[in-house]
């Protein structure tokens, strides 16, 4: 599936939710899913600055594509992750980096794109691109 | 007398505000409180009827205005109980009025000299003093806290010698709500000689400080947690001092003469008070002591008392709920953890049903790091919040622990 066909997913399976509770809910049990990173490799050069939470990003490169791990010691913060992981691991360093972030404020979560927030979904984001810039540059 | 929080409710049109379709729950007083309709009328007809500059125009305006303001002043002065309203200095908040004293000190320390601040400052009432010890090579000491979030105040004896010059410290901590012992801290301060400033803050809004009674040598304070607007504050200091320091910032209002050889300053208070000030800004803080005083500081302190002991008695009865700073001594707020919850979690979902508190390290970063957590949950109540916003919170707090858990 295309990134974009992955966000439409997702907003569908957010329509089913009736209210807040409910969304926040999958959130929480999608933080629960969320492959976790090792303890021993949660090392500063990982860590996502501008969190209130603090998020750990990894990102590896294995055939031509960009495969992203992730965790956060907020539960909210690692479902949030958790769909960004879904949305844009396992794609092309030129998918990520053409693909945008609109579907957040269609499932409902667009609270968390303001920059008062400080959970740094937007600071995730601009890392994720970041990697994909870097491993696009390495690979051309 | 008890106050008539329903009709207390009805001076703040904000607290009307629903959030999600939940009324809103307003427990960030902390970090602003919310504003009366006086305040708010005053800055709009200020703008639509005497909108002018201070100080300097003959014209009728220049004149209102210029009276307004100073008015704001004597009424601030009053409220502190300043000897002179040269004494109260407009800033443009805490921040501003720290750093212009820690300013002001680089020609009053020397390398080896002390300045003694707490363990539970905020950042705002660290950084300007590490900044002044790193122009002058003086010394940085801090006078640590104790398990339960109170000064160790048996130190100070010890760390109080002939090199310290002042004393930095917070009358309320922003981050556990603890009173600080000011009175005991100036006094024994002012035996080895060293000036004393209270970082208030916190303070003002829900208690009264006379500076002459306490004796301190600065007092500084923000409009915008006492009713008052964003953007302006006071530093109250004691004339001595006051014109001890060098001017702060140049520019015009703070001149006597000025020639290309050399500038003469004008007197207090305006030779700390260069360019044009927030005018509406000081005349609604004005206002916004008025309508503190019309209510009255003892009737607040007893339903802020009230508000502190209920929250605090239904929140212990969650389990896994910790309280830092739960002594007897403190204000109406609550810093607090849920065991095995991050604190950024529980602030989202109570905001989810329109409860406004804060998360995080509250700009005291050495207390997080004291009691070892990211940050806590932190709701902060004012004298118009009622029992049922109590109510509320702990019901969310329920609800959040609940879906988190």
């Amino acid at each position: 599936m295309t990134i974009k066909e992955i966000q439409e997913e997702i907003i569908e399976e957010f329509e089913m939710f009736g209210d807040w509770t409910d969304r926040y809910e999958h959130i929480i049990e999608l933080g629960k899913s969320l492959p976790l990173i090792k303890e021993e490799e949660k090392s500063d050069d990982l860590l996502i600055k501008g969190c209130q939470s603090r998020v750990w990003l990894k990102a590896d490169y294995i055939n031509d594509k960009i495969i992203l791990t992730a965790d956060s010691d907020a539960i909210i913060t690692k479902g949030i992750i958790a769909i960004l992981v879904r949305v844009f691991s396992n794609h092309t360093p030129e998918e990520i980096l053409n693909s945008n972030m609109e579907f957040i404020d269609e499932i409902g979560l667009k609270e968390h794109l303001s920059p008062t927030r400080a959970n740094g979904l937007v600071s995730m984001m601009k890392q994720i691109k970041m990697y994909a810039i870097a491993y696009q540059t390495q690979h051309n | 007398m008890a106050l008539d929080i329903n009709r207390i409710r009805q001076d703040f049109p904000i607290l009307n505000r629903k959030i999600r379709g939940s009324n809103l729950v307003y427990l960030d007083n902390a970090a602003t409180s919310q504003k009366p309709k006086a305040v708010i009328d005053c800055i709009t007809n200020y703008y639509e009827q005497y909108n002018a500059n201070i100080h300097r125009g003959v014209h009728a305006l220049s004149q209102e205005a210029t009276d307004a303001y100073e008015l704001a002043r004597k009424k601030i002065q009053k409220f502190f109980n300043a000897k002179h309203d040269y004494e109260i200095i407009f800033t443009e908040g805490t921040t501003e009025s720290i750093n212009l004293v820690a300013s002001g000190f680089t020609t009053l320390v020397k390398p080896g000299d002390e300045i003694l601040i707490s363990q539970m400052e905020h950042h705002s009432n660290i950084v300007p003093w590490q900044l002044l010890c790193e122009r002058t090579g003086a010394k940085l000491v801090v006078l640590p806290m104790d398990k339960d979030g109170q000064l160790r105040i048996d130190l100070l004896d010890t760390l109080l010698t002939s090199k310290t010059k002042l004393v930095a410290l917070t009358h309320i901590s922003n981050g556990i709500g603890v009173i600080n012992p000011i009175e005991e801290v100036i006094q024994k301060a002012h035996a080895v000689n060293a000036a004393v400033l209270i970082d208030g803050a916190q303070a003002c809004g829900h208690i009264q400080p006379d500076v002459q009674a306490l004796d301190v040598d600065f007092y500084v304070t923000s409009a915008h947690k006492m009713c008052g607007p964003t953007g302006v504050g006071i530093l109250y200091g004691k004339e001595d001092w006051l014109n001890k320091l060098p001017p702060y910032q140049g520019g015009g209002e703070m001149i006597k003469e000025v020639t290309f050889e050399k500038t003469t300053y004008a007197n207090l208070p305006h030779k700390f008070e260069a360019g044009t000030p927030n005018i509406s800004g000081g005349i609604a803080f004005g206002v916004a002591i008025d309508y503190l005083n019309q209510i009255g500081f003892d009737a607040i302190a007893k339903h802020e008392s009230n508000l502190l002991q209920y929250a605090t008695s239904e929140l212990k009865k969650i389990e896994g709920l910790k309280i830092y700073g739960d002594v007897p001594n403190k204000t109406a707020l609550i810093s607090f953890n849920i065991e095995g919850l991050h604190p950024y979690d529980v602030g989202t979902i109570l905001d989810q049903m329109g409860i406004a508190v804060r998360t995080g390290h509250h700009c005291t970063q050495p207390i997080m790091d004291f009691f070892g957590i990211p940050g806590t949950v932190r709701a902060s109540f004012a004298f118009y919040n009622s029992i049922e916003e109590v109510d509320a919170l702990v019901e969310a707090v329920k609800r959040a622990k609940k879906m988190l858990s």
